[in-house]
C-alpha cells in the first residue's frame, strides 16, 4: 500500500523527531461525532482555559457554525452540517455496507433535495429525512506531523505524551508550519505573526488532568485517554453503530498506516471526511522530502552544466578595439 | 470506477468564463471553506525572497565564469549583484517575520527536515562568500582570497537558486507539493534568466556573449519545466492558469522568451537592445516567482484542489486493492471484479 511505503520513506528521510517516542503513554482524543449535540462547550472551555483571544464575531449563515474553522485563535471548532438524509435508513440495513465514495446513501439523493421541511416536520422526527451532523474538530497531533518537521526553529516539539506543541517564546513567526499542515489546523495570529494551535492542554496533562474540552463535553463525544485504549474503544463503537443500523459510521485518522502515520486525535464520522471540512487522504508533506532534495540536486547540476556550456560556447571576449586582450601566462 | 462522479455533488461548484483543461470536478466541501490554512506571507516578501535568492545564486556562477574567462566588467557587476541580491533576499525573509530580532531563532538549530532551516544555514554560508568576492574585486585587496570566495560562492550558487523550490514544495499546498519534480527546474531556469538579464544590462557588448547564451538556456529550461509542471498536475494546474497567478505566469512566459530571443538576436550588436532584453528577462523572472507564489495561495484557498486529487488517489488505491483481492479493511468493501 502507498501509505505503508510512505511511512518507510518518511522514516528514512527524517530525523529523530519523526517517530513518536512518548516517554509516558501516548495520549490522545477520540471524538465520537455520533453523540455530539453541538453545544460548543468544548469551544468555550478551550478559549477560557487557554485564554485565547476573541477572533471575530460574524454570523455566517452556515447552520449554527459561526466559528468557521480551526485557526490561531480557535483550537476547537464545532462543525454543523444539515443534510437531507435520514439518520437511520428506512429499511433496516442489516447487510448494507459502506461503498466507498459516492454510493453510501442512495436514500439521501434525488427527490429529497427539495423536500418540504414543514411537511417533514409534521411527519414527526421518527421518519425525518433531514439529519444534522455535528463534529468538534481539533489538531490531530499527527504521528508524522508536518508542522513539526518543517519548523525551522524547533519551536514545535513532541511532548512526552506524544502530542505536538508550539513554544511561543521560540516561534519566530516564519509561518512555514501553516501551509505544511495537511489539515489546516495551525495558523499565525495576524497582529503577532507567531503560530498557535491546540496544545492538547499540555499544562493540564502535566498535572494528570483531562484537557478542558473533554472535561466540558456533556455527552462524552470528546474522549481523552491513552491512544491504544481509545482506538479499541472506537473500533467497538463503530461496530455497535453498524449493528444499530448506522452504516455511514466510520473512523477517521485511526489508522497508523495512513499518510500521517495515524492521528493522536481521531474521529468517528457519519459521512465522508470532506463533508466536515477534513481532507479525505492527508499525507505528511515531508514524506516526499528526500525526493524533493533529489530533484533540487538535479536542477542545481543542470544549472551548473548549462552555465558552464554558456561560457564554453562563448570563447574569449571579443577584441573590438585593437589589442585589448590581456593574456596571462 | 475512475469516471464515477465524486461524492454527493450536492454542492457542485461551477466556474464560468475561464478556460479549463480538465472538466469541472464535482466534490463536497464544508460550505466551500478551505481545508488548508494560508500563512501570513506577503507576496512581495516571499516572491522577492525567491527571486533575489535565484538572482544571487545564478549570478555567482556568472561571476565565476566571467572571472575565469577574463570578462572583468561582467565579473564585477555580477559579484555586486549577488551580494546585494542575497542581502535583499534575507531582508525580505526577515521583514516577513514581523519582528527582525526573531530571525536569530532561525539559526537556533539545524533541522534537515526543514528546508527553511537548511536554507537559512545555506544563506549564512553563502552570503559572506558572495560579499567577500565583491569586496575583494572592488577594492583589490586579497585577490587570492577573493578568487577563492568567488569559487566558493559559485559552488553554493546552484543550491541557493534551487532550495527555495524545495521550501515551497515541502508544504501541503497542492500547487507546490504536487509540483515538486518540476519546481526546482522552473526556479533554476528563472534564476538563470534573471542573472543573465542583469549581465546583459550591465556588461559591455564585448563581454556579454555568455549572458546571451545563458539567457537562452534559462528561458528554455524554465519554459520546458513549466510546461511539464502544468501538464502533469491535472486539476491543480488550474492554479497556474487562472486568476492573478495565471496572468503572472503568462506575462513571465512572454517577457522571458522575448528577452532571451531579442538578446540572442541583437544583444551582441546593440547596447540599448541588450539592456532592454536584460530588463525583460529580469521582469520575467519576477513574474515567475510571484506567479508560483500566487498559484500556491490559490491552491490553499480552494478546497477543490485538496479534495479532488485526494479522492482520486483513494479511488485508485481502492481499485488496486480490489484487483489484488486483498482482504478488505473497514474502508474497502468493493468486491474483486477482475478474475485475474
Ligand atoms: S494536525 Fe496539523 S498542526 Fe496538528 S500536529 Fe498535525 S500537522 Fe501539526
Ligand atoms: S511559525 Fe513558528 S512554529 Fe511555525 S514553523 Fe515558524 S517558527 Fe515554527
Amino acid at each position: 500500500m502507498a501509505a505503508a511505503d510512505g511511512t518507510g520513506t518518511a522514516a528514512a528521510g527524517g530525523t529523530g523527531t519523526r517517530e513518536v517516542t512518548a516517554t509516558v503513554e501516548r495520549m490522545g482524543f477520540f471524538t465520537d461525532t455520533s453523540v455530539c449535540i453541538g453545544c460548543k462547550a468544548c469551544e468555550v472551555a478551550c478559549k477560557e482555559w487557554n485564554a485565547i483571544p476573541e477572533d471575530g464575531m460574524e454570523l455566517t449563515g452556515m447552520s449554527y457554525d459561526n466559528t468557521q474553522g480551526l485557526g490561531a485563535s480557535t483550537w476547537r471548532h464545532v462543525a454543523f452540517i444539515e443534510q437531507s438524509k435520514p439518520v437511520v435508513p428506512k429499511e433496516h440495513p442489516g447487510q448494507h455496507q459502506h461503498q466507498g465514495d459516492g454510493a453510501q446513501s442512495p436514500q439521501g439523493e434525488g427527490p429529497q433535495d427539495d423536500a418540504d421541511v414543514f411537511a417533514l416536520a409534521a411527519q414527526g422526527s421518527g421518519s425525518s429525512e433531514l439529519r444534522w451532523l455535528m463534529s468538534s474538530d481539533v489538531c490531530k497531533h499527527c504521528t508524522h506531523a508536518a508542522c513539526l518537521d518543517v519548523c525551522p526553529t524547533g519551536s514545535l516539539f513532541r511532548t512526552e505524551f506524544g502530542t505536538v506543541v508550539v513554544q511561543e517564546d521560540i516561534c519566530n513567526g516564519c509561518g512555514y508550519c501553516v501551509p505544511a499542515c495537511p489539515y489546516g489546523v495551525i495558523e499565525q495570529r495576524p497582529d503577532d505573526g507567531r503560530a498557535f494551535k491546540c496544545t492538547l492542554c499540555y499544562d493540564r496533562l502535566g498535572e494528570g488532568q483531562t484537557p478542558a474540552c473533554a472535561k466540558a463535553c456533556p455527552t462524552e463525544s470528546i474522549q481523552y485517554g491513552p491512544l491504544d485504549e481509545l482506538r479499541e474503544r472506537a473500533a467497538d463503537r463503530v461496530e455497535e453503530l453498524h449493528r444499530a443500523g448506522v452504516p455511514d459510521a466510520r473512523l477517521y485518522g485511526h489508522d497508523p498506516d495512513d499518510g500521517v502515520g495515524g492521528d493522536g486525535a481521531f474521529f468517528l464520522l457519519l459521512d465522508e471526511p470532506e463533508v466536515y471540512g477534513l481532507p479525505p487522504d492527508p499525507v505528511v508533506t515531508t514524506r516526499d522530502l528526500p525526493a524533493m532534495w533529489k530533484q533540487a540536486g538535479a536542477a542545481a547540476l543542470t544549472l551548473l552544466g548549462g552555465l558552464a556550456a554558456a561560457f564554453a560556447t562563448s570563447g574569449k571576449p571579443k577584441t573590438t578595439r585593437g589589442s585589448f586582450t590581456r593574456r596571462r601566462p | 470506477m475512475t469516471t464515477a462522479p465524486l461524492n454527493g455533488g450536492k454542492r457542485r461548484r461551477k466556474r464560468r468564463g475561464e478556460q479549463t483543461v480538465v472538466p469541472d470536478a464535482e466534490f463536497t466541501s464544508y460550505y466551500g471553506k478551505p481545508i488548508l490554512n494560508t500563512p501570513e506571507w506577503k507576496p512581495l516578501n516571499i516572491g522577492g525572497y525567491f527571486f533575489l535568492g535565484g538572482l544571487a545564486g545564478a549570478g555567482s556562477l556568472l561571476a565565476a565564469g566571467a572571472t575565469a574567462t577574463q570578462r572583468p566588467v561582467m565579473a564585477r557587476s555580477m559579484k555586486i549583484t549577488s551580494t546585494v541580491a542575497i542581502a535583499g533576499s534575507a531582508a525580505a525573509l526577515i521583514h516577513d517575520l514581523g519582528k527582525p530580532a526573531r530571525f536569530a531563532n532561525m539559526l537556533r538549530v539545524l533541522k534537515p527536515t526543514s528546508p527553511m532551516s537548511v536554507g537559512s544555514w545555506l544563506l549564512a554560508a553563502y552570503g559572506p562568500l558572495a560579499g567577500a568576492a565583491a569586496v575583494s574585486d572592488l577594492t583589490g585587496v586579497l585577490p587570492r582570497a577573493g578568487h577563492a570566495a568567488t569559487a566558493g560562492a559559485a559552488l553554493l550558487g546552484p543550491a541557493v537558486a534551487t532550495y527555495t523550490a524545495v521550501l515551497a514544495s515541502d508544504t501541503a499546498a497542492p500547487a507546490w507539493h504536487d509540483g515538486y519534480r518540476e519546481l526546482p527546474f522552473v526556479f533554476a531556469g528563472s534564476a538563470t534568466a534573471a542573472a543573465a538579464g542583469t549581465a546583459l544590462l550591465t556588461a559591455p557588448l564585448r563581454e556579454n556573449r555568455p549572458a546571451r547564451h545563458a539567457a537562452l538556456f534559462g528561458a528554455g529550461l524554465e519554459a520546458a519545466a513549466t510546461h511539464r509542471l502544468e501538464s502533469r498536475l491535472g486539476i491543480v494546474a488550474e492554479t497556474y492558469r487562472k486568476g492573478l497567478a495565471g496572468r503572472l505566469m503568462r506575462s513571465a512566459k512572454v517577457l522571458t522568451a522575448a528577452g532571451a530571443l531579442a538578446g540572442a538576436a541583437a544583444g551582441g550588436r546593440n547596447r540599448g537592445l541588450a539592456a532592454m532584453s536584460g530588463a525583460a528577462l529580469l521582469a520575467g523572472s519576477v513574474c515567475t516567482r510571484l506567479g508560483v507564489f500566487h498559484a500556491g495561495r490559490a491552491a490553499l484557498a480552494d478546497p477543490k484542489y485538496t479534495v479532488v486529487p485526494q479522492r482520486e488517489r483513494l479511488r485508485a488505491r481502492e481499485a488496486a486493492q480490489a484487483t489484488m483481492a486483498t482482504p478488505s479493511t473497514d474502508h474497502n468493501h468493493a468486491p474483486p471484479t477482475e478474475p485475474t
